[in-house]
């Protein structure tokens, strides 16, 4: 069965507007819900959030030595801010359950299809 | 007996090589090697058939021959044995008729081909390669790119097709509107892509071809039927489009006796079938005012008031600024230039060139020529073909001798 990775894009600085307990609250059990579903349709690989990029380190090879550094890798405006990995017969499959995450977190979802390996 | 020569063989090419590749593809699983199998049925082709005739069903010898060849592929490479148990376990001994087209898979293809995950480039590109049977070369003239652009282009899509599985089906009756609208779109864009190029002919043919076969394939799907008539209608008028020179011909100056009849009466019966269904979309109502038109003796004879109504009916469900451009147009058969003149005042269309050329010819109906001139020059800077920029120049010449006949009485 094909893997995709469905990877959350999150804008740096930009203060999402602030929301209420109660939102917060609901949104957070729509998450659970949509996991639930993912799970139960067999589609659930692992899935986690990701803390903000001023957490993240690089570590690279440079001048035969490996030298750790404050990350993170790429500079942008927008960074990594969690991911699903998922199973789903085709693509067609793997864009409905990410429009399903879309719309549960109103930020849009790329959708990588993972190199199939042996059996995988 | 036709005479078998490569004239016939290619157009029979045309023809039959999207329902072999199609049908292969659903063998297979493989577009590359359904391609590749194809051409060397087709090559095999060239040598056999002007020797032997005709075989009887020339479609279904090509689907055969290329499935055998696939099949000589796959066992040639270890891997492909090992997919061949897979795929094609008892499908050797089918007959051609059993090996013929399966209905759908044209249809499968072209969902394929025009999936939302690739970009409308590679849509074209890839429904005019695979059902079309162009040569990479074909459609990169026809989009003006270089062939090795064209050809990087189609690699990159068909390996996305394969990496990210899009898969090769016809979409179910719920995803059907967002699906279809990217398919109709990659045909209406073939055929106007095949109004300024010198391949016009074919992508023009092409275009109404495919979506003659999906009409067929999807009979209930009204904006279908839509699409296939407003590209006749449009067709119709082909021979009267084109001056002499080579520079276009507007609407209202065409000599109407040398379109298409044939061609209008099959437009304008869909369109009397699409009014019954009363489904009405975006492709039907512009398959409609083509239909008034082609009804007029005239531009003076020419229903505006009804041209309108349906203009008012498409800006409501699709209210882009070329649609209100077109309409605007309308209003000023309808209600006079001063009218539609201040409704382009609203639009946002500063860099196409139709504005700039309906701009012009409102401000030369008002009796500003100097405003005309300018507007027609920048039409004619801004005009994507030799043949429009040709016949804005004319109407620049025009009006500028107008032009400048007043500001010398103005200053002397």
């Amino acid at each position: 069965m094909p893997r995709y990775l469905l990877s959350v894009h999150m804008a740096d600085g930009e203060a999402r507007e602030a929301m209420t307990d109660e939102q917060m609250q609901h949104s957070w059990q729509e998450i659970q819900a949509l996991e639930t579903d993912m799970k139960s349709a067999g589609a659930w690989v692992f899935s986690g959030r990701l803390h903000d990029a001023d957490t993240a380190s690089v570590v690279r090879v440079s001048g035969g030595e490996v030298v750790t550094t404050d990350g993170p890798f790429v500079e942008a405006k927008e960074h990594l801010g969690g991911f699903y990995i998922i199973e789903a017969a085709d693509l067609d499959a793997a864009l409905g359950w990410a429009s399903k995450v879309t719309r549960t977190i109103s930020a849009p979802i790329e959708v990588w299809p993972f190199v199939d390996t042996a059996g995988g | 007996m036709p005479i078998v020569d490569d004239a016939l063989i290619g157009r029979i090419f045309r023809e039959e090589s999207g329902r072999s590749v199609a049908t292969l593809i659903r063998i297979f699983g493989d577009i590359d090697l359904a391609e590749d199998a194809v051409q060397e049925a087709f090559a095999l082709a060239l040598r056999k058939w002007p020797v032997e005739g005709l075989p009887p069903n020339p479609g279904g010898w090509i689907t055969t021959t290329a499935r055998n060849r696939a099949i000589d592929h796959l066992r040639r490479e270890s891997r492909g044995r090992e997919l061949l148990g897979l795929v094609v376990e008892g499908t050797e001994e089918t007959s051609e008729e059993e090996a013929g087209p399966v209905q759908d898979d044209r249809l499968r293809l072209i969902f394929t081909c025009c999936h939302p995950a690739l970009s409308t480039e590679a849509q074209i590109a890839l429904t005019l390669r695979l059902l079309g049977g162009l040569t990479t070369d074909e459609v990169a003239r026809a989009f003006l790119v270089t062939e090795p652009t064209m050809a990087k282009r189609l690699v990159r899509a068909k390996h996305k097709i394969k990496a990210a599985h899009i898969p090769y089906r016809v979409p179910s009756e719920a995803e059907l509107p967002d699906r279809l609208r990217p398919v109709l779109a990659v045909l209406y864009l073939t055929y106007n892509a095949g109004t300024g190029g010198p391949s016009g002919d074919g992508l023009r043919q092409e275009a109404i071809r495919l979506a003659r076969s999906i009409v067929s394939l999807m009979p209930d799907e009204a904006e279908v039927a839509g699409l296939l008539a407003l590209l006749l209608l449009t067709e119709s008028r082909w021979p009267a489009r084109f001056a002499a020179d080579g520079s276009l011909v507007l609407l209202r100056d065409q000599d109407r006796t040398v379109w298409d009849r044939t061609m209008i009466q099959e437009g304008q019966a869909i369109v009397r079938a699409c009014l019954r269904r009363n489904r009405a979309g975006p492709y039907q109502i512009q398959a409609a005012i083509n239909a008034v038109h082609a009804d007029a003796a005239s531009i003076e004879a020419t229903e505006w008031s009804q041209v309108l109504t349906l203009y008012d009916q498409l800006l409501a469900i699709s209210p882009t600024p070329v649609v209100a451009l077109n309409r605007a147009i309308a209003v000023g058969e309808v209600q006079g230039p001063r009218a539609a003149l201040a409704l382009l005042d609203d639009l946002d269309l500063a860099d196409y060139h139709l504005f700039h050329a309906a701009r012009a010819d409102l401000l030369r109906r008002l009796g500003r020529p100097a405003d005309a001139a300018r507007a027609y020059a920048r039409a004619a800077d801004l005009a994507p073909s030799d043949a429009e920029r040709a016949f804005l120049f004319g109407r620049l010449d025009e009006v500028g001798r107008r032009g400048s006949e007043r500001s010398e009485a103005l200053r002397s």
